[in-house]
This record gives structure tokens, sequence and C-alpha cells, in this order.
């Protein structure tokens, strides 16, 4: 069941276009991560879907609603980058605050803390958390009344990486349990295998959309080969291999992906002069950039 | 709905007792009520009436110029606050809507200026008691109608101030724009009539509309009603000697709707806020 549809999304600032006939569909239970630089649209296509600012052009649906409409901000849950709350309150006064606003029992807070890892914090003003204690209850304040979508606005920006690991299990398990989730990062290495889809913006335009295994293959990025010849055998092996260069002591070269067995095949034949050797394919921020660029 | 109301209302009313705003309004509301009530005691005694509605007449020359001013104090960060600490984006995709995030906020700070006001003004009438003894509480009917048209006054800085709020979107040029707004309705209005009357010398101003200028500010209003009901226009100077030449329904109906006019403006400012 699809949640969330983007059609032609449009959004000007003026005489600048911060987004451009963007086309996008979430389906339940589907985790999608939006991609892009600084200024590409991220922030501006979570507010149009959020119903803060109005569309130029174009159409969003939350699960049938226009965005905004009490229907959809019922169903919807947004945490937005570097999130704040008043410093005065503590943690658990302002998650009471935001379950009574949805509706909800403010006794679920202590759970929701305990969820996030604040079960012991929750007394304490949120003035004297850390920013990674605050971007946590700002998942707590989220994760209430089981959203069908939810808008996570560079979410693991702030947190460390066994936080990051934890966070993303959370999000397994709203994902199984139905919920579409959109959430934006800078780099494609944060988001790597814990997300179903990838959706790269730049300067506004949806320039690449699909599984991270797509996006590996549309982008044809060569393979980087690594050889460590055996001692006395450097000589031998750079004649065997004349497009490689040497340093460190390390043959190294690239090669197209599709070459990639007869790469294999040249290095088994040479094993005795191979002391060890490495097949690297191309790294995601490789990938991410590549595409980027070539939209650029 | 009430339940979302009400519950902004509890956490903006926690933030302002955080925040010292409760402590200090009605401290400030405490020490000018008791310098006045025990400086004002003294020659009442030849006038023929009680002590507490001669205090309640100098109360009110004070609660014009300090209830506005606290009002303004405690709302003019209420959305331009917001929006700085970057709480304002949430806070909007919640189901909650505009005008019960305002009025939650409005009922809150609205608590806070009733508590300074009911408080400040007791001190009065407890000064009033002990030094003239029961037959003071003549007065206590001044005294509470000094109390709901100082709340009255209080909604409509409170709104005022959400207004500016609205416009300004940032805390620092709220500020200035509330402070600009007391200066002008609390002290250049009242100077601009005085003026005016000068100039005019008794014609047409004077007499026809001069007295609709007065009413159309609340705080002018406020004081005009509290000063004409109390019968104490005597203790009274400068422009509130008008006071006795108005009907009391004029000031009283520009008493109850400005809070309602002021609270729509702040709704109309609200909702072109852009987070």
């Amino acid at each position: 069941m699809t949640i969330l549809t983007l059609s032609g999304l449009t959004k000007r600032y003026g005489a600048q276009t911060a987004l451009d006939g963007v086309d996008l569909t979430l389906a339940a239970g589907e985790r999608v991560a939006l991609l892009g630089h600084n200024g590409a649209g991220k922030s501006t296509l979570m507010k149009l879907v959020l119903g803060l600012i109005p569309v130029d052009a174009g159409k969003v649906s939350v699960a049938g609603h226009a965005p905004g409409s009490s229907v959809a901000r019922a169903l919807t849950a947004y945490l937005p980058e570097n999130a704040a709350f008043h410093p005065a309150l503590t943690g658990r006064e302002q998650i009471r605050h935001y379950l009574r606003l949805r509706g909800d029992d403010p006794a679920k807070a202590d759970g929701l803390l305990e969820r996030v890892g604040l079960g012991d914090a929750g007394r304490r003003r949120i003035g004297t958390y850390s920013k990674g204690m605050r971007q946590r209850i700002g998942l707590a304040q989220a994760l209430i009344g089981a959203p069908r979508l939810m808008i996570l606005d560079e979410p693991t920006s702030g947190l460390d990486p066994v936080s990051r690991r934890e966070f993303y299990s959370l999000l397994d398990e709203l994902s199984a349990a139905g919920t579409a989730i959109l959430l934006s990062s800078h780099a494609l290495s944060e988001v790597e295998a814990r997300t179903d889809r990838i959706a790269i913006l730049s300067d506004g335009r949806l320039v690449a959309e699909g599984s991270l295994p797509e996006l590996r293959i549309r982008a044809a990025l060569p393979l980087t080969v690594h050889l460590r010849p055996r001692d006395g055998q450097a000589d031998q092996l750079a004649s065997a291999f004349p497009e490689a260069s040497m340093a460190n002591g390390v043959l190294s070269f690239s090669c197209p992906a599709t070459d990639k067995l007869a790469v294999m095949g040249r290095i088994s034949g040479l094993a005795p002069q191979i002391d060890d050797f490495e097949v690297l394919p191309p790294s995601l921020d490789d990938i991410y950039s590549h595409i980027s660029r070539r939209a650029a | 709905m009430f339940g979302r109301i009400l519950s902004t209302a509890r956490i903006e009313f926690a933030i302002a007792v955080r925040n010292r705003w409760v402590a200090i309004s009605v401290a400030m509301m405490m020490m000018f009520s008791l310098v006045l009530s025990v400086a004002g005691s003294a020659p009442s005694g030849d006038l023929g009436i009680d002590r507490l509605s001669v205090t309640v007449a100098s109360l009110t020359s004070l609660s014009v110029y300090l209830v506005p001013l606290i009002a303004l104090l405690i709302s003019f960060d209420a959305i331009a606050g917001e929006a700085e600490r970057g709480t304002l984006p949430l806070h909007l995709t919640y189901p909650l809507g505009r005008g019960e995030l305002l009025f939650g906020k409005l009922l809150a700070q609205l608590a806070v200026v009733a508590l300074a006001v009911l408080l400040g003004y007791a001190v009065a009438a407890v000064v009033a008691v002990w030094g003239g003894g029961l037959q003071e509480l003549a007065g206590l009917p001044a005294l509470v109608r000094l109390i709901w048209t100082s709340v009255l006054l209080g909604a409509v800085f409170l709104s005022l101030g959400h207004l500016m709020s609205c416009m300004a979107r940032r805390p620092s040029g709220a500020a200035g724009m509330a402070i600009g707004l007391w200066l002008v309705a609390i002290v250049l209005y009242d100077l601009g009539l005085l003026a005016a009357i000068v100039a005019d010398d008794g014609g047409a101003f004077t007499t026809r509309i001069f007295p609709w200028l007065l009413v159309a500010n609340p705080a002018d209003a406020f004081r005009i009603f509290n000063l004409a009901a109390s019968g104490a226009v005597g203790a009274a100077s400068g422009l509130s000697g008008a006071a006795n030449t108005i009907a009391q329904w004029k000031p009283l109906l520009s008493l109850v709707l400005w809070p309602v006019l002021a609270a729509l403006l702040a709704r109309a400012a609200f909702q072109r806020v852009q987070p």
C-alpha cells in the first residue's frame, strides 16, 4: 500500500528553484534514504511533505490526504535535523506533552524514554543534555503512536556508531510493523545496507533512485585491484600487468566490473609470483559522488 | 482540542515558572502596590472616602504602565523564541492547530498575569485593613473591578506581544517591537492626544473625536473605567480627568473587545509564519 506519493513536486524561492519536478513513492514498510549535498533540496522536500511550507507545483499525498491536514499530521512523525526542545523542561515532561498532543496516554512516556536509552535522564532538564541525548528525545517523540509515515532529517548526525546501529534496528522494527520511513543523509556510507531504496537529489532534481546494488551497476565504476608480489618477483609481475602502477611495493590498477573474471584468471595464472591480492569494489562514497557529479 | 490546549498551557506555565517570569512579575506587582498603598494612605483621612478606594486610584495609574509591560515581557518570545530555538517546525507537525498552540500559550501567560495582579493587589488590601480596620473593605468592589480589568488589559497586551513575536520572527526584533509598542500605546498616545487638545482649543476634536480616541486605546479605557467606577476621579490627574464625561459602557466595551481583536490579529500573523 502506498503511503507517500510525490508527483512533479516543485518549490521555488524567488528566482531559485529548490525542488524541480520530483516524483517519488513510498510503500508501507519501505525505508528510503534521501541523499544530497547541503542545499540539494532534502529539507525542502521534507517540509513540503509535512505541510510546513506550501507547494508551488505538483502534488504531495500522505495516504490520500493533503500534507499538513489534520489526518496527515496524525499519521506522520517527524524528527528534525538537530532536534531542539525547551531547555527548561525535563525529557519526561516534554514526551508527556507530545503524547497528550497526539491524544495518547502520557504514562507511556517512561517506556518511550527507556526504548531510546534515556530511562535515567528523563527527569533531568533538557538543557543539561548532550546533542546525542537531545537526538534521542527527538527519536522518542517520533515513535509515539505507531506512525504510518516517518520523516527523519539527518537522524544519525550526532550519534556515535553504537547508537547509530541501535537506531537502525529501531527502524527495522518500525518498518517490519508497516511504517514507511523517509530519512535523509549527506553520505551513502551512513545509510548503507539499512535502507531498501536510495533516492539522490542534486540541485533540486531527483538524479537517481534504486536499491544499492542497482545504483552500483548503473554507476559502472571500475574495480580497484591491488597485487603484492613475492620477494624478487616485482619486475616480472609488473611486466605481466603493464596497466598497473607501483607504489609502496604494491601494484595497483583499475578495471571495469565486467572484466572482473578475466582479471582473476590472469591473477591465478601468475599465482607463484603473487604474495597477496585484493579486488575492491567502488566505495559507497565513490558511487554517490559519481552519480551526483554526473548529474551536475 | 481542549486536551491539547490545556497541555500546551500546562507546559508553558511550567516554563514561565522555571524562567522566573512568575516570580519576577509577582514580586514587581507586590512591591509597587506595597509602596503605593503605604505612601498613598497618609492623606486620605480628610477626603471622606475609604483608604482602599484611594489606593485603587493610585494602583490604577500604576497598573496602566505595569500590566502591559509585564504582559509584553512574557509574551514577546512566544513564537520568535520557538522559531529561533528550532522547536517550532516540530510543534507544527503535531496534530495541534496554530490557533490551539497560540491559545494555550495565552492561557498560561494570562495565568501568570492574573497571579501577579491578584497577589500584588492583595498586598494593598492587607495594608488598608491593617491601617484602618475592617470598614476599609468598603473599597473592595473597586479592588475586585481593578483585578478583572487588569487581567483583560493583560490579555490585550499578551496577544499584541504574540503579534509582535510573529511579525519579528526573531526574539531580539520582537523585544524591540514590544518596547516600541509599549511606548506608543501607553506613553506617546496620551501625549499626542494632549497636544491635539491644546492645539484644538476646545473645538470639534475635543468634544466629538477625543472621547472616542481615548476609549479606543485599551490602556486609557482601563484607566477611565476604573477611575469613573471607583468614584475617586478627584484623586486622578491629567487625561483621566476626562473620565467623568464619558459613559461607562464605552471603556468597558473597549476592554472586552480588545482582547478578542488582539488575539485574532496575533492568530492571523501566526498564519503567515513559515517555519
